[in-house]
């Protein structure tokens, strides 16, 4: 029975919240990773487009509240998703138009588009706080739980709650969902091979006929469609804030990386192991070892490898060591 | 004379600029803008030297300048003798071990061949290690944290002068831009970027949460000055005669002897905080001044020349005998030490170390956009980057509010859009920063003053 106890500890506090936040990092990572891959620059604006799609979910969020639309049991939310993808994305491709076009087609070299994505991050920044101001917001409505603790414990007669919420259900099924439309799309449609050929070798995908302004507005399409979903789920489990997205930039920049940046599974599989590896190194196990141990032999201190307050420090040291021995990342990278 | 003559007139706008925001808002905040445009300029030279120089991008920018900052409290601040006594031995101790471990690590990496073997001894050592000193010093870290925890909580400082805390930070700075050098300079420039970027958080996550080092988020407050004391010198009398003087003209139309005396105590105590921050920007002049002599020394000389093959042309410079690792190393390392100098002058003009307000957007990215701004590759440009990008920082919101005023003018007072604008102004800043950046990049992709290479 203690067996079961330590395991469902386990489940409870490390691997439930750790497959939602990987869910939303690998959106996110995704997002990077197909920028990188095809347009060819790292865009230090990612976690400003996230909140800049966040944005537009709440306020649609909102609208709907105020007419008393709702989904029930589901935030609201979800039924302002496609609302804000709409604006979202047209967001997008008037950035892309402006701005990066014209550093496209002179062939700059990455690291100018890398400047010019921080200026579009210091913009993006600039107009998501006019518009909703700097401050925390939830916009979470609708059931909290799926199963709560003190249910669960009833239920199964264990010491051990097992607590669900429903944003984390929703986070991971709508991230299983898009991910695999996406890569049936990359690997299965016309424009999706396109897309690859095009980020594997550009001239050789000209020289085949590809045009390359329709390869750039699907990816800017698909990338701000993922930004708004994974912003939108991150915003729903936690809270939006201008500041914590722009600095979920960094972890998100990790696990791309993690995973070999240019290559869209990699960055789905980095997205959790960076979310694993903060929760696993930060976790303390006492109660864990309390369980699973016999009383003689528990230990006194709490177990833990680090201290919480290194959460982002773990997923960069991650990050270095990859860089530094494989850098190309733990699946090859740019291979879309 | 003439080809300076945009040199000139840049900065003599930019001066009037400062001056009039002292006509017509207040001296002291003029001051206190020009103060740090020094520091912000302080910045954009070692930026300028990595970037400009060598075509180094460096992302840690506020890693190396919280270091800087705490070079100044490790410096300045008493030393804590209960706290040394408590837990002093066991720090020393585990700093001890550290440096073994260093060495074990180098020694087993030099002495033995490449093999899965000894990977696996030097995880080993490493994590035994890590082990081993967590066990020394968590005693220690919390007997130390436990001394007074409102008042002191840390080991302290040497309680040396301020100033030269300077010196330090330019080496602490440097030190951990070698360190990171070594392992990360081989990567691609926007890995690179990313790296840095990535590393500086970790620095910052460090010194927030070793609390035994840094008191961490709970501050620290009270810095030792190079400056004298507003407090002091509002009752020393040579200061008191210097302002009846200054303003003789506007005193001696009072004639009321009581009206008098208030008044000159209204520009005393004024008078006071303008004379710290002047004491404050001859110190950072100075600093300034120096820098750009050893820069422009350096740019023009034949390891200038040297550098800018490299940052040109690699491989060429590679075929030419130059070692382009070592180069690299050496101007990572001499560009993050003069951003660790301008970390320390931060601390000692606000005379505290906060080390939650080290935040990548004010600290890295805005000390990108002034290199870029004003120009990379050239000293006085970077300097005027640093200066119009932090003026417009800090003058954002004003302008802001002047803008909102006049687009909103045929709307009520109450209108809800004129209230959210008012509200948000001081995100205008963002704003202007991201659209100055985005058109300069556009229409004057070298900067305000463009670098300039003479060919004889």
């Amino acid at each position: 029975m203690d067996f079961v106890n330590a395991i469902i500890l386990l489940l409870n506090y490390i691997f439930v919240p750790a497959l939602s936040y990987g869910s939303q990092l690998a959106l996110g990572a995704i997002f990077v990773t197909l920028i990188y891959g095809i347009l060819r620059f790292a865009n230090f604006a990612t976690g400003d487009m996230m909140s800049f799609g966040t944005m537009f979910v709440i306020l649609f969020t909102w609208y709907f509240q105020s007419v008393g639309i709702s989904l029930g049991v589901f935030p609201t939310a979800i039924l302002a998703i496609p609302f804000a993808i709409i604006f979202m994305v047209g967001y997008m491709l008037i950035i892309d138009k402006f701005v990066f076009k014209y550093y496209r087609t002179k062939k700059s070299p990455p690291v100018q588009l890398a400047m010019v994505s921080i200026g579009v991050m210091f913009v993006t920044q600039a107009v998501v706080r006019i518009i909703i101001g700097p401050s925390d917001r939830r916009f979470f409505d609708g059931e909290k739980f799926l199963i709560k603790a003190g249910e669960f414990k009833e239920m199964t007669g264990l010491n051990e709650g097992l607590a669900i919420k429903s944003t984390q259900v929703i986070t991971i099924i709508v991230t299983l969902i898009l991910v695999s439309t996406l890569f049936w799309f990359l690997n299965k449609t016309k424009t999706g091979k396109s897309m690859r050929a095009y980020s594997d070798n550009e001239d050789l995908a000209l020289l085949s006929g590809i045009d390359p302004k329709k390869i750039v507005m699907t990816t800017w399409i698909i990338a701000g469609i993922l930004a708004t979903i994974g912003g939108a789920l991150y915003g729903l489990d936690k809270s939006f804030k201008p500041f914590t997205y722009f600095n979920n930039m960094l972890p998100i920049f990790a696990a791309a990386i993690v995973g070999g940046i240019g290559n869209p599974f990699g960055a789905f599989l980095g997205g959790y192991v960076i979310a694993f590896s903060e929760i696993l190194l930060t976790y303390a196990y006492r109660k864990f070892f309390m369980y699973v141990l016999p009383e003689s032999m528990e230990p006194d201190g709490l177990i833990q490898l680090l201290s919480t307050d290194y959460k982002f420090a773990v997923s960069f040291s991650i990050l270095v060591i990859v860089l530094l021995y494989r850098p190309s990342g733990i699946f090859k990278g740019k291979v879309l | 004379m003439r080809k300076n003559l945009n040199v000139i007139a840049a900065y003599s706008i930019m001066m009037g600029l400062i001056i009039l925001v002292g006509i017509f808002q207040s001296w002291n905040i003029a001051l206190s803008i020009f103060n740090l445009c020094l520091i912000s300029a302080v910045m954009t030279m070692g930026a300028n030297i990595q970037w400009g120089y060598a075509g180094l991008i460096n992302f840690g920018i506020m890693g190396f300048t919280a270091l800087g900052g705490l070079a100044a409290v490790l410096i300045s601040v008493d030393p804590v003798q209960e706290a040394w006594s408590a837990g002093g031995f066991n720090i020393l101790l585990s700093l001890f071990l550290i440096i073994a471990m260093v060495l074990v690590v180098r020694y087993i990496l030099k002495n033995f061949k490449k093999s899965k073997n000894r990977t696996y001894i030097v995880a080993a050592t490493i994590i035994l290690g890590i082990v081993i000193i967590r066990f020394i010093s968590e005693p220690g870290i919390e007997a130390i944290e436990n001394v007074e925890p409102a008042k002191t909580g840390f080991l302290g400082g040497l309680g040396l002068p301020i100033i030269f805390s300077w010196v330090v930070g330019a080496f602490f700075a440097g030190g951990l831009a070698f360190v990171i050098g070594k392992v990360a300079l081989g990567l691609r420039a926007d890995y690179l970027a990313i790296a840095t970027l990535l590393i500086s958080e970790i620095v910052i996550a460090i010194i927030k949460h070793e609390d035994w080092l840094t008191r961490g988020v709970k501050n620290v407050i009270g810095l030792k000055r190079p400056a004298p004391y507003e407090v002091n010198l509002q009752q020393t009398d040579w200061f008191i005669n210097l302002v009846e003087k200054f303003n003789s003209s506007k005193l001696n139309l009072i004639t009321d002897l009581t009206e008098r005396q208030s008044a000159l105590n209204q520009f005393v105590i004024e008078g006071s905080s303008v004379f710290v921050k002047l004491c404050y920007s001859g110190l950072f002049l100075v600093v300034v001044i120096i820098l750009l002599i050893l820069t422009q020394k350096a740019l023009y000389s034949p390891w200038g020349r040297m550098m800018r093959a490299i940052r040109d042309n690699e491989e060429a410079a590679n075929a030419m005998g130059k070692n382009v690792v070592k180069q690299h190393l050496l101007i990572f390392v001499l560009g993050s030490a003069i951003v660790g100098i301008a970390g320390a002058m931060l601390v000692t003009q606000d005379g505290l170390f906060t080390p939650g307000s080290y935040r990548p957007l004010r600290y890295t990215f805005l000390i990108w956009v002034m290199v870029i701004v004003g120009g990379s590759g050239n000293n006085f440009g970077a300097i005027l980057g640093g200066f119009v990008v932090w003026f417009l920082w800090i003058e954002a919101a004003p302008i802001g509010l002047y803008l909102v005023n006049l687009t909103t003018a045929g709307l009520d007072d109450t209108h809800f859009l004129k209230v959210h604008l008012i509200e948000s102004v001081p995100y205008f800043r963002f704003l202007m920063m991201g659209v100055g950046l985005l058109v300069i990049m556009r229409y004057r992709p070298k900067g305000i003053l463009p670098e300039k290479i003479e060919i004889k």
